[in-house]
């Protein structure tokens, strides 16, 4: 049933609309990187995965989570988490990445 | 007033049933809801954080094992859980919707449908272990692989069932918040002043789904293509 107009109080109704929308881009994005997986991209494979990964992880956040229409301290929080989970695996693969830099471990 | 009703909880003196008294509204005790719940979730991205920065280790350094390893993985049963969680996210986010509306039949039947889809997703996840196990593809003792790939692939697999087996357990859990929302629902619960616990087990479910949704490339798809 489509939504009649009528407001809550300081909240913001998402139309059922927009609900099946999502739903059918996620499906549809999911048929995508199953398919591109049988291509041979060479590195660009996995680019391609994750891309499709995010997008679809921004849908479900954006519009089923409601972080669309949230307050901007419920959008700092999490952007925050997303930087420190930067950090966790940012300092992680640098320190990976460049041990083989220094004689001591090798 | 001598007042029987919420014993243990102590509500504002007026106002309604649901507001807590250190909380001037029903808004801003919302707002704190879901301020937590986001805390929390972002903690659980760091845990999961924590197992992606490992996979991502060992596939650097074993990527031809990985691969190898991957192309043992059922894409057509991953492919369909991955659209059964989508299908149980839509069911769920209906739910919110039908709860903040006071729509209180529609509430439950959507609840129920997420029920159903998220045991439907456990248990193709279960046919999938009980396959990889006839396979000998358990890590440990038992640990079988053809091929040059022996050692990558038994790290492949532990990553594997590490990485969706505690994503399983936050499914059982789900499933569990969505039989209390059920009994609550039926009971009138929520309506349109106060549906927070629908909501929140809302964010939670959807949190689930995006893990899956990194999973399910990451551990089905990768070395499809012929090389």
């Amino acid at each position: 049933m489509p939504v009649t107009g009528q407001s809550e109080t300081h909240e913001h109704v998402v139309s059922p609309g927009s609900y099946v929308a999502v739903f059918l881009a996620l499906l549809v994005l999911t048929a995508t990187t199953t398919a591109v997986a049988f291509v041979d991209l060479g590195p660009w494979n996995t680019v391609v995965a994750l891309v499709i990964a995010f997008i679809k992880a921004a849908l479900v956040v954006l519009i089923f989570m409601h972080i669309r229409w949230s307050s901007r301290m419920m959008k700092l929080v999490i952007v925050g988490g997303l930087f420190w989970l930067l950090i966790l695996m940012g300092l992680t693969f640098s320190d990976f990445a460049s041990r083989g830099w220094l004689p001591i471990y090798n | 007033m001598a007042d029987a009703r919420g014993a243990g909880v102590v509500h504002a003196a007026d106002g309604p049933r649901e507001l807590q008294h250190h909380f001037d509204s029903m808004a801003q005790q919302k707002d704190a809801s879901s301020l937590g719940m986001w805390l929390f979730l972002v903690t659980e991205i760091l845990f999961f954080g924590g197992l992606f920065t490992a996979y991502t280790i060992y596939r650097w350094m074993y990527s031809a094992g990985f691969a190898d390893a991957s192309r043992h993985m059922d894409v057509r049963l991953g492919t369909i859980n991955t659209a059964v969680l989508i299908c149980s996210s839509l069911t769920m986010a209906m739910a919110v919707h039908s709860a903040a509306r006071g729509r209180r039949r529609p509430l439950m039947g959507f609840l129920a449908a997420t029920m159903v889809l998220g045991a439907a997703f456990l248990g193709i996840k279960a046919r999938e272990y009980a396959e990889h196990i006839e396979n000998h593809l358990f890590p440990g003792a038992g640990f079988h692989y053809a091929g040059p790939h022996g050692r990558p692939a038994e790290l492949f697999f532990s990553l594997y069932f590490a990485m969706t087996g505690l994503h399983a357990l936050h499914m059982i859990v789900g499933f569990g918040l969505l039989t209390v929302l059920l009994v609550q629902a039926r009971k009138g619960r929520y309506g349109t002043g106060w549906s927070t616990p629908v909501e929140m087990t809302g964010l939670y479910w959807h949190f689930v789904d995006i893990v899956w949704i990194f999973l399910f490339p990451l551990l089905y798809l990768i070395g499809r293509h012929a090389h």
